[in-house]
């Protein structure tokens, strides 16, 4: 039945009936669940969620065609991979940020530029997205950043350098951290 | 109305069932050109189904559609066809098999349905009239009506 199924997502997506295909991906966290678009990756789902809820959720926001298709998710794999290495540095995706809008999609964008192994804060992310007051907001968009990792909200801390907060539990983001070697995180 | 789950769990729940159907309906060997038909059919219009409850007869109707487009297609071939159970030991006889999806087909949309989710997918009668979006009451007697004008040619 594998080689149908991949027949049909290939044939699916040749036709424009893929909306979202989707895979799993392993990690030093645990299964990641990355989903795309024909625009881009839309989604990266961290091991703290239920899968079975992200899809739903991507069926109600997106299109309720959806599609377990890993290998159209090939090279958001191995990035991932290579990134989980130390290997890559900066990610070479295109993404598709129709998940956010306003001020959470202008945050989302300014943290996107934060530099592997550089930090900022949530005020200075407030600021880059047009409202310094926003701070709170700023870090209400970290949370709801729908494709952490690739964007590195991780790399966002609170003024005095204490973490804030993180969708997958502080002891992940700690560890990212680490990994791109940023000292006393 | 609930929302429709991804079209992925609809493959995990049901794709090994639509399958089996279409295996015993044209034959291992084009069962997959049907099933990838299938798929792709439910695919195109999943997004404007308003979820009913039954998604595995909605499939299976899509099913037995693309079996009879494959007969059609292949009129003249010998059908692989045994699911037809013919009162009088119909499917005995290789003649009366071979023309008798033509014959399904050549019948009312509805009593083709019916006859063809009865006998094809093996559908119950509250399912069928599930899937065609009817009381059971309706359904019986649109494979009713149906078997009486098959056995009416057949005779």
């Amino acid at each position: 039945m594998k080689v149908e199924l991949e027949r049909l997502a290939d044939r699916a997506a040749a036709e424009g009936l893929l909306d979202v295909a989707y895979a799993t991906v392993d990690s030093p966290f645990g299964p990641l669940l990355v989903a795309s678009t024909p625009r881009g990756l839309v989604r990266v789902s961290l091991p703290a969620y239920d899968p079975e809820e992200t899809l739903e959720d991507l069926a109600a926001r997106i299109s309720p065609r959806v599609l377990e298709a890993p290998a159209r998710l090939d090279a958001v794999r191995r990035q991932l991979d290579d990134y989980f290495e130390g290997r890559l540095h900066e990610f070479d995706l295109r993404l598709d940020w129709r998940l956010s809008k306003d001020f959470r999609l202008r945050a989302l964008r300014a943290i996107d530029r934060i530099p592997y192994g550089q930090t900022r804060s949530y005020t200075q992310i407030a600021r880059s997205a047009g409202s310094v007051r926003a701070v709170r907001a700023a870090g209400t968009a970290c949370g709801a950043n729908p494709i952490p990792i690739v964007v590195p909200c991780h790399r966002v801390l609170r003024r005095d350098g204490a973490l804030g907060g993180y969708g997958g539990g502080l002891p992940m983001k700690q560890a990212l951290l680490e990994l791109e070697g940023v000292g006393d995180a | 109305m609930t929302a429709l789950p991804p079209f992925q769990t609809l493959l995990d729940d049901h794709a090994a069932d639509v399958m089996a159907v279409l295996r015993g309906a044209v034959g291992r060997a084009d069962a997959e050109d049907c099933f990838q038909e299938t798929f792709l059919a439910a695919l195109r219009g999943y997004p404007k189904l308003s979820d009913d409850g039954n998604l595995r007869g909605w499939l299976l109707t899509i099913a037995q559609r693309k079996a009879i487009d494959h007969h059609r297609a292949n009129g003249r071939r010998p059908l692989p066809v045994a699911e037809i159970e013919e009162p009088g030991g119909a499917s005995a006889e290789p003649e009366l098999d071979q023309g008798i999806w033509a014959l399904v087909g050549a019948l009312p949309p509805k009593q083709r349905a019916a006859v063809a989710l009865r006998y094809a997918c093996d559908l119950p009668h509250a399912e069928i009239a599930a899937a065609l979006g009817c009381s059971p009451a309706a359904a019986r007697r649109s494979l009713h009506e149906g078997m009486k004008r098959l056995r009416r040619e057949l005779a």
